[in-house]
Order: structure tokens, then sequence, then C-alpha cells
């Protein structure tokens, strides 16, 4: 069996009495590009949020390389090596793009380092580099409040490459993109997917298949089914609730 | 910095009015401030420019925290007020030892209160209270001036903030710290000389305060530390700490996900603001030879804010022009019809909120983008 970097066992959260995720198992491998479909209200977001600390879990262990998460604060979490782009895109809208990206980058995180934290070419050029890939090599000195939607989900995307996390849980990626965003986000996720291991939210069947190496059905908390994409899509009770209408 | 930055951002830098402001207005300030003022006024004028001046630090501070940490604290009075009242304590007990002065000494004498404040005297305290002792000390009193109200402030404010308690009720819980403060102060008269506060000096460290020299001494001393201190605040803000805040002040959740903890950066942004106005508090009481609970409650702290809106919360230099401004408006209404004071600065508070949110930094900032576009035309 491959090296697991996430296990998530018998995981459950209930906001008064409902159960939104209900005894979830749930294992990604090391270099794995996992995605994780499901209807409205399947408790796919708040999976993600338990994982990256947002939201605390009532019952169950999430373990990140032998690592307890579910103890721990979201920017130790961070610092663990967990990375979390959310569903509508967090950017900072008053800094430039290219300090949105400076200040993912992974050092110097305490006070006083920040304060006297200086760019250095080595961070420039990660920088310049990260831009370029996703597609905003040009507009470093713009102000991210003033870049299109498709643009800061890139943006966003971009900010968690800086922070180099071995873990990247992505919510919806290509919401709100044009057909021709979609096709470069899924070249930048395969790109990107080399030497880290990414779980991807999306209701973009096509969008799925062309980058899920395995898929996670969930439904009303549970998880209904897992495996390739054609495994998935032939399977009855996932036709049913999800896939059927 | 500017040479490492890529070529994009240049053009966006140098078309950005406030950043044009706030490099010329830096020296713009400081001609004002060391030549401008000191040959135009006497020494009166002089002086109550030095007390906006000490209240500018509060202003200077406020901008670092409301405007760029979106921290609205309505207790800047509370630090404020403690450098000025140890400020006070120092000199009260350097009046209080020297015979020559008639800080109630001969009365303190004759009950056999010697080297004792006049106000314990009249209030039946007999023996000067431990904490008061280390103030015969300018050694402990400066030190402890820039050090506990900064450190009380960092743990108060961490304790609060990491208990994601943040917003309106941030201020709320500040405000109710400056009417604590200033009710402690009223009723703790043997100890701290209550309502009127402590006052009468004389000297400090030997400088007679009284004579002109020693007040356009003490006035440059102040605008040169403001300067310094609006050095420090540009210096943060420009720092990636300074992005960090801005991060905060506009997505306080995605912060935490950039692996900050923005609890412990807040707390040190208002450390720092806390350090500010206690170094205006001893300023003050050096000029205006008064610490008082007035200086110290609500209404102190909220015109401080005042300030900082009208000058724009966003510019540091604008939050020095804010309190000099409403400072002497406040003057000239109180010498002309000082009823309508508190009117005058409501009114002035609620303009400011709606039409010029960022303050006359940001109209400034309105007139010359405009001038700009109708040139490009």
């Amino acid at each position: 069996m491959a090296q697991m970097i996430l296990e998530v066992e018998d995981l459950t959260v209930s906001f008064d009495g409902f159960k939104a995720v209900d005894g979830v198992n749930f294992y990604v491998e090391q270099d794995e590009l996992r995605c994780v479909i499901g209807p409205n209200g399947a408790g796919k977001t708040t999976l993600l949020d338990m994982i990256c600390g947002k939201t605390k879990p009532t019952s169950g262990t999430i373990k990140f390389n032998r690592r307890e998460l579910s103890e721990m604060l979201e920017y130790q979490i961070t610092r663990a090596g967990v990375g979390r782009k959310f569903q509508n895109p967090s950017v900072y809208e008053d800094l430039t793009v290219l300090e949105n990206l400076e200040i993912s980058y992974p050092r110097k995180r305490n006070v006083l380092g920040s304060l006297f934290f200086r760019r250095s070419s080595e961070i420039q050029g990660k920088i310049e580099s990260v831009a370029h890939q996703i597609y905003l090599g040009d507009s470093l000195g713009m102000k991210a409040g003033l870049l299109s939607h498709g643009q800061k989900q890139w943006l966003e995307i971009g900010m968690l490459l800086m922070q180099d996390p071995e873990l990247l849980l992505l919510d919806e990626p290509v919401a709100g993109m044009s057909p021709r965003e979609r096709e470069q986000t899924a070249v930048l996720l395969n790109a990107i997917s080399k030497g880290r291991s990414i779980v991807v939210i999306e209701h973009d069947m096509a969008f799925v298949r062309m980058i899920a190496h395995k898929v996670t059905v969930l439904h009303q908390g549970k998880l209904l089914a897992e495996g390739t994409m054609d495994q998935v899509q032939s399977d009855e009770r996932v036709i049913e609730v999800y896939l059927g209408h | 910095m500017e040479n490492v930055l890529p070529a994009a951002a240049a053009p966006a830098a140098k078309k950005s009015p406030l950043a044009l402001m706030e490099r010329w207005g830096w020296l713009i300030l400081a001609v004002l401030l060391l030549v401008v003022l000191p040959l135009w006024l006497d020494v009166f004028r002089l002086t109550l420019a030095a007390k906006y001046l000490s209240l500018g630090f509060c202003a200077v501070g406020l901008v670092l925290i409301w405007g760029y940490g979106g921290i609205l604290s309505l207790g800047q009075g509370v630090f404020f007020g403690l450098g000025s009242y140890m400020m006070a304590m120092f000199l009260k007990l350097e009046a209080a030892s020297n015979p020559d002065s008639s800080s109630g000494t001969a009365l303190s004498a004759f009950f056999g209160g010697e080297g004792m404040p006049d106000f314990m005297v009249w209030n039946s305290v007999e023996v000067l209270p431990w904490w008061w002792e280390p103030f015969h000390h300018v050694g402990f009193t400066i030190p402890a001036i820039l050090l506990i109200p900064a450190l009380s402030a960092f743990v108060f404010s961490y304790a609060v903030f990491r208990k994601r308690v943040g917003g309106v009720y941030f201020s709320i819980i500040t405000l109710a710290l400056s009417a604590i403060l200033a009710i402690m102060i009223i009723g703790q008269q043997g100890y701290t000389g209550g309502v009127n506060g402590i006052n009468d000096f004389r000297t400090f460290m030997g400088l007679d305060l009284n004579n002109d020299k020693a007040k356009h001494v003490m006035y440059f001393i102040t605008v040169v530390t403001l300067l310094g201190v609006v050095g420090i605040g540009t210096f943060i803000l420009r720092s990636r700490l300074g992005k960090i805040l801005v991060a905060i002040r506009d997505r306080e959740d995605r912060v935490r996900f950039s692996g900050y903890d923005p609890a412990m950066f807040k707390a040190f942004i208002y450390a720092v603001a806390a350090l500010f106005s206690a170094i205006g508090g001893a300023l003050f009481t050096i000029q205006v030879g008064l610490a008082s609970p007035s200086l110290v409650g609500i209404v102190p702290s909220v015109e401080m804010v005042i300030y900082a809106a009208v000058g724009g919360r966003l510019s540091l230099i604008g939050a020095v022009y804010g309190s000099l401004i409403v400072g002497s408006a406040k003057t000239l209404f109180s010498e002309n019809f000082v009823e309508y004071w508190m009117y005058f600065i409501g009114g002035l508070f609620v303009f400011v909120v709606m039409f010029l949110p960022e303050g006359l930094a940001g109209l400034l900032a309105r007139l010359r983008e405009g001038k700009n576009r109708r040139e490009n035309v």
C-alpha cells in the first residue's frame, strides 16, 4: 500500500444535532489528485473545513503525516503543510498580486521576522515563477481587487503554491470560470500535483474527468462511493442520488 | 526596496497621489512644525500647539491600529493617561522634594509630610504609597512610561484577540476601560489627586518649565519625537508586517490559512499604538503641567479618534494635521462660544464619516486624481 499522507477516520461533526459529516473515513495517498463530489449539502466543504481547522470535529481523528490535526489551530495546520483554497476566491484585495504572493511565502511568519523582512532575489524569483505559472506574470503590480473572478481563483492557488504545502485542499477552483479558463486550470492543477497531494471539490464533471485520479462521492454527510471516475459513474447509488438527474 | 519592484508596479506607485503625499508630506510637515510655527506663534500659542501635537501621538497610533489594522480603539486615553500620570508622579515628587518650590511644600512640612505631594497631605495620606516610590528616579520613570502601557496593552489585547473578540465588541471593551480608569483615578483621590488631577510642577530634572526657553526646548523635543514616531509608523507600514496588517483588516480568517497568528500581530500593533500614546501623554504633562482624569476618560479617547478621522485614517501625517486642526478649532471655540463645542465636534465627525471617509488626506488625493485625469484627457 502506498504511503498515506492524510488519514481521516470516523469523522463526525454535528451542528445543533444535524450531522453535516457523519462517520466518514477518507484516505489520501502521496502524490494523489483526489476529487470529492456530491450534491449540495453533502458535507464536502465541511470535510475540508475540518481538515484545515476552520471547523472543529465533534468526534473522529484527522491524521496528516501521522500528526493529529484536530487539536491544532488553523495557522499551525497551515505551517504543518496543509494549504486551503476557499469556495469564494479569498485574496487580499487591497494588496497587489506581488504582495499577496509575498505574504504567502512560508518564512518569517512571526511579528519581528515580518517587520524586518527583506525580499531577497530568491524570493523574488519564486514569486515571479509562481505568477507566471498562474498566468498572472504580467499583473504583479496590480491590486488583487481589480482582477477578474477567474484570475482571483488563480491567485489564490498561487498563494498556496508559495506556501509549498504537501497537501492542497481546493474548494471549487473553477467556479465562475470560462471554458478556456477551466482548461488552463486543469493544466495548472496537473502541473502542480507533482510532488504533492491535492483534494479538489468540484461540481463540473467534465473538469473532474480531466484531472481526477480517484473520485470520492459524499451524500448527506456519509461516504457513498469511491473509485475511478468510470467506476463511480456506473455505480447505481451514485446515479440515483447525484448523476442521475 | 523600490528598486526590486517589478516594472509593472512602478507606474502604479508613481500615480498614487496618496503615496506621493506621504513622501513629500513628511518634509512639508517637518518644515511647518520646526520652522513656520515657531517663527509665527508666540510662546503661549506654541505651547498650545505642543499640547495638540502631544495628543497627535495617539492619533498616529490610531492610524496604525484603526486605519491599517482595523481595530477601532475608543480607549487610547487609557495609555495616554498612564504616560501622563507616570510623568506627573515624577514631576510631583521632584516638586515636593524641592524646598524652593511653592508646590504646597510648606504646608506639607507643617503637617509633617515633608517630601510628600501636597494633595496626599490634604487627603491625610501619611506615608507615600509604595508604588509612588520608584517615581523618585527618572531612570525608572522613563523606561516605565515606555514599557508599562505597551506591555499592558499587549497582554490585554492578546487575551481578547486570542478569543477572537474583535470589531465593535473590542471598541466597547476599550471604551469601558477608559471609563473605568477615569473613575478609579477620581475615586482614589488620596493617591491620584482625584478629579483635580496632579498639577503644580515647576521643574523637570532641574529645568525650570515656566520660562520661554524651556517651553521652546520642550516644543522641539515634542516635534522631533512626533516625527520620529511617524517615521517608525511608516517603516512598519512599508514592511511585510504592514501588508499583513492590511490583510488581517480585510480578511482576518484567510490570514490564519496563510500561516499567521492574527492575534499576535494585532496585539503587537496595539502595543505600538499604546506606546505612542504614552509618550504623548508624558510630553503633554511636562508642557501643560497637568495630569487629569478628564484626559483619560471616554470624551478625550473619542476625540483622538476624531483627530485621526479628520486627518485621514490611512495617513500617519494626516493624523498630525488632524490633531492640530481639530485642537486649534477646539481652542477657538472654547475662547468664543464654549457651549457649542460638543455640537461642533459631533457634527464634524458625522460630516467626515459621511463625506470624507478618508479624511483630509483622502480629499487631497481625490483632488489630485481629478487634476491628473483632466490633464490626461
